[in-house]
């Protein structure tokens, strides 16, 4: 076991403050979510349940638009399961950074979302757990409230197309994307990563192209990648 | 009703399950600079798949649309000013507008 600093309040805000613009974005994303949602057949209390205890937006959109196609709830379930298998790979590269026994583990895990995993890693393969919950806490309360607020006032939106609302969730990830690109070796995995999934988006359910992408970072296995990991940690590169 | 209970209560718990697993079994442990050394590069290739797979393609077709060039536009405003409210609000907007056209 190693023992991981604990997880002071100065650090939980600059989490909170950190994740607050994807907080913003996200609850475009779940104002968006809370329109679809009721075309798919939930209601706005369905919607809103859906938000607060699932909390992962891919996994959402995914599992009802197969409910609204008309597709089973199983089907819809492992959709939402396949979408969110990027988590697996997130919360093993998160896990050495979690301290405390297996049921706290697995409930610290649950602060496993794309933005604040991205705002929480340092750069040499830790995590700040402080940054990840407090970043995590604000999306959570914008993913909720965009919701409740799609759910109730959507109705005068109408087609949420219409207004590029299915834009946003690409674009937070290409912001996302960005900021990891200041290395040649980062911008080669990325566009590794990109032409795995975009190869395997004819032939696997949605998702597993996300997952599979994945490999490329094994470039992080080169002699070269693993000096320059060791070289991070000795600088102790905060981010 | 019962449905959509159902609905709900699987996703939450396979996505509970999912972000469980790697804590639970790898949490609070020392691993080796290769392990590392992946991880930081994990995030480039994660985010990369995310960006194309929603922007280059409808189901299992490649595509390009509107949302194309929305999150196009999305990525320069998130690449020369670093905000991400701009970027997301600039491809909603673009995308919103080519389909008005």
């Amino acid at each position: 076991m190693v023992t991981a600093p604990g997880v002071g309040r100065a650090g939980v805000l600059a989490g909170v403050r950190a994740g607050f613009p994807f907080a913003i974005a996200g609850g475009l994303l779940a104002l968006s979510f809370g329109v679809v949602a009721q075309g798919a057949g939930l209601s706005q209390w369905a919607a809103i349940l859906m938000s607060t205890i699932v909390f992962a937006g891919s996994a959402q959109f995914a599992a009802i638009a197969i409910v609204g196609g008309g597709g089973a709830v199983g089907a819809a379930i492992v959709a939402a399961a396949l979408m969110n298998s990027r988590f697996l790979a997130m919360s093993i590269a998160l896990a050495p950074s979690l301290p405390g026994g297996p049921l706290w583990r697995a409930l610290q895990g649950q602060a496993t979302v794309d933005a604040s995993w991205a705002i929480a890693a340092r750069g040499d393969g830790t995590f700040d757990r402080a940054l990840l919950f407090g970043s995590t806490a604000i999306q959570y309360v914008f993913w909720v409230g965009g919701t409740v607020l799609g759910a109730f006032g959507g109705g005068v939106l109408g087609d949420t197309d219409r207004f590029g609302l299915d834009a946003v969730y690409p674009a937070f990830f290409a912001g996302l994307l960005i900021k990891e690109l200041h290395e040649p070796r980062a911008r080669r995995v990325a566009l590794a990563g990109g032409v795995i999934a975009l190869a395997l988006v004819p032939v696997a359910p949605a998702g597993v192209p996300i997952l599979a992408a994945s490999l490329a970072a094994l470039a992080g296995l080169t002699r070269q990648a693993q000096a320059d990991t060791a070289k991070r940690i000795r600088v102790g590169t905060a981010s | 009703m019962s449905e959509t209970a159902a609905l709900i209560a699987g996703c939450a718990i396979v996505t509970f399950a999912i972000k469980a697993a790697g804590p639970v079994a790898l949490g609070g442990r020392e691993l080796p600079l290769a392990f590392r050394s992946v991880v930081t590069l994990l995030a480039p290739a994660l985010f990369s798949a995310l960006v194309v797979t929603q922007a280059l393609a409808d189901g299992k077709h490649l595509a390009v649309g509107p949302e194309t060039a929305g999150v196009a536009a999305g990525a320069l405003v998130a690449w020369r000013t670093g905000h991400i409210v701009a970027c997301v609000v600039v491809a909603a907007v673009v995308t919103a507008l080519l389909r008005a056209l």
